[in-house]
């Protein structure tokens, strides 16, 4: 049954490459179009990754581009100071920026272990802002104009391979042993922690893995914009980035992956609503937080949707 | 003695925008001993306050002391409609859930800001005008020191009120247990939507000293200084209301002599390092009790 599933999977993944592929050979995309899908590349992978500490760790996490500005900033140093020839050079980029992020996970992941629910929310955020006036000033970085000079040498491949891998080891982790002790701790720390599940170890992790991921995501950002502003990185990009999970589902990759997508190409395809668009985050976090919560609205929903058997809680 | 006399002013501002600070942290911390949730949206409000000020005196060219009030109307009857709307609904699920709206909530209050006045800043006159003060070769602004002198009454009343009053009294008791509260006859609902009422006017204010001293108002004018006066009330123990004075006091001088004598560019850095440290050593703050979780 499972392997029928990979398999599935492996076909879409194949098939929708294909599609893309085509596209972009044969010319249907504009070339508008086909900028946006580096970005989409970025933000599935933002998207994904976030989703496993919010959907699945069921803790909130305000300070995601801080991880992505750390994983942004080694990759793209690296690039920029190494004359590597570029296969070589991006991969270990990838690599570097990925594990720069991954210590800082390490280190939020910590407080993480004392801290809970609101408290460790504003201690990510304030990482975050941390994160950011550090890097507005360093010389070595750039300070405040940026650092540039980074070589534009992503494309829509890498991207996609890249997202790929995302969603593959998030996806099999959270349907492993290990992503079920995660979603344990979500729905009960004290009963999880009384069957024998390590919280500390888990809860590490998942700060670990998904900073990683949101850093490949910055070094692949980076090498598709060739400048990196401290002031890109800031809470309203972390904001962002929880705008597209709690659209697509908390705990559910397939809704991130959609709505990052859609986020991504939304406020592209509708230049002249520009200015709506952070109404339109705004409304829709409230509005689908309280679909979600609400006891009166969710009975509502089951009706209208006859989910009534498949309760989430 | 020059560098002293600069330590000392600094010194002083700090302790004016500490006091703002804590007058923004009593709103956090009063919202979150209450009704347990993290109100994302108080510094906006505050933004909010501060526009007012600035369309009733320069727009409709009223005097400032109708602005002051209006600016407290419009906050109170905004503080109380977002509880209504977005948190009453919420008031059993999930904290994260509560949280993520709070957050929405800020970010509209930001937008419809961003929509109707634009993204440039906007100058505000000040709302008094008071010379500085020359005391022994020491200039002390007359703002700075207005803003501690008013921060210092209202929270005497606040105080007096919270303890000595039945109104006050009921607000501490739905603090400490809802459900015994409501089986004493005190009205829940009521009590929360008073303390987001509460909480709402003080940010008001808050919203007018701090403009008074800025001079100018744009949509995220609240956001920054919000976000630390909750870093002020989680330092002086969340839903203790003398630690949100020490907290905002400690964290405005903190904030003023890194500013003076480290980095502008780091002052945020080390504000936000402090409330790590802090919470690492102590997760419930300087004041805080500690809760034991039962199963």
């Amino acid at each position: 049954m499972k392997n029928k599933k990979n398999i599935l999977y492996a076909v879409i993944a194949v098939v929708i490459f294909a599609a893309l592929f085509a596209l972009v050979n044969l010319g249907v995309l504009s070339r508008q179009y086909q900028g946006l899908l580096v970005p989409i590349g970025v933000n599935v992978m933002l998207a994904v990754s976030l989703n496993l500490i919010v959907g699945f760790l069921g803790e909130l996490s305000l300070g995601h581009a801080g991880f992505m500005s750390v994983g942004a900033y080694a990759g793209c140093l690296f690039t920029v100071h190494a004359n590597l020839p570029v296969f070589v050079e991006l991969p270990l980029a990838f690599i570097i920026g990925g594990a720069a992020a991954a210590v800082f996970g390490l280190i939020i992941g910590i407080p993480a272990l004392r801290l809970k629910g609101d408290y460790l929310a504003i201690v990510t955020l304030g990482f975050g802002e941390i994160i950011r006036s550090v890097f507005n000033s360093l010389d070595i970085l750039g300070g405040s104009g940026g650092l540039k000079g980074i070589d534009k040498s992503s494309n829509y491949i890498m991207a996609y391979v890249l997202a790929v891998i995302t969603i593959l080891v998030i996806a099999n982790l959270i349907n492993s042993r290990h992503g079920r002790a995660i979603k344990a701790i979500r729905d009960n720390v004290i009963a999880a922690e009384s069957v024998g599940v390590n919280v500390v170890y888990y809860k590490i992790l998942a700060f670990v893995l998904s900073a990683f991921f949101a850093g490949v995501a910055g070094v692949l950002y980076g090498h598709n914009l060739a400048i990196l502003k401290p002031a890109t990185f800031d809470f309203n990009k972390s904001i962002e980035i929880l705008v597209m999970v709690v659209l697509g589902g908390m705990g559910n990759i397939p809704g991130s992956i959609i709505a990052a997508v859609i986020l991504t190409v939304l406020p592209e395809a509708m230049r002249s609503l520009a200015d709506y668009r952070m109404l339109f985050y705004a409304i829709a976090l409230i509005v689908m937080m309280l679909f979600s919560s609400n006891p009166t609205l969710v009975a509502f929903r089951q009706r209208v949707f006859k989910k009534k058997a498949k309760e989430v809680k | 003695m020059q560098s002293f006399i600069t330590f000392i002013q600094q010194f002083i501002n700090g302790l004016s925008l500490g006091s703002v600070y804590a007058l923004m942290a009593l709103g956090y911390t009063m919202v979150y001993g209450i009704a347990k949730m993290l109100n994302f949206a108080h510094g906006d409000i505050i933004m909010v306050g501060a526009y007012t000020v600035s369309v009733v005196c320069s727009v409709l060219g009223m005097s400032p002391a109708v602005a002051v009030a209006a600016s407290v109307v419009v906050c109170t009857v905004l503080g109380v409609t977002i509880e209504k709307i977005a948190y009453k609904p919420l008031r059993s699920a999930s904290p994260l859930a509560v949280l993520i709206t709070a957050i929405g909530v800020s970010y509209f209050l930001q937008s419809v800001a961003l929509l109707i006045f634009g993204s440039n800043a906007k100058k505000v006159q000040s709302v008094v005008s008071l010379s500085s003060i020359k005391i022994a070769n020491i200039d002390l602004s007359g703002v700075a020191l207005l803003i501690i002198g008013v921060t210092v009454l209202i929270m005497i009343c606040l105080s007096l009120f919270i303890n000595c009053t039945k109104v006050g009294k009921a607000m501490l008791a739905v603090s400490e247990d809802k459900g015994a509260a409501e089986l004493m006859g005190i009205n829940v609902n009521a009590t929360i939507s008073l303390t987001f009422a509460i909480g709402s006017a003080l940010a008001a204010v808050a919203g007018v000293l701090f403009v008074s001293s800025y001079g100018y108002v744009d949509p995220y004018t609240g956001a920054l200084p919000g976000i630390k006066a909750f870093v002020a009330a989680v330092l002086g123990g969340i839903g203790s209301i003398p630690g949100a004075m020490l907290g905002g006091i400690i964290l405005g001088i903190i904030e003023s002599l890194s500013k003076a004598y480290i980095s502008t560019d780091l002052a945020d850095a080390i504000v936000f390092g402090v409330l790590i440290v802090v919470l690492l050593v102590k997760p419930t703050g300087m004041l805080g009790k500690k809760k034991i979780t039962k199963v």
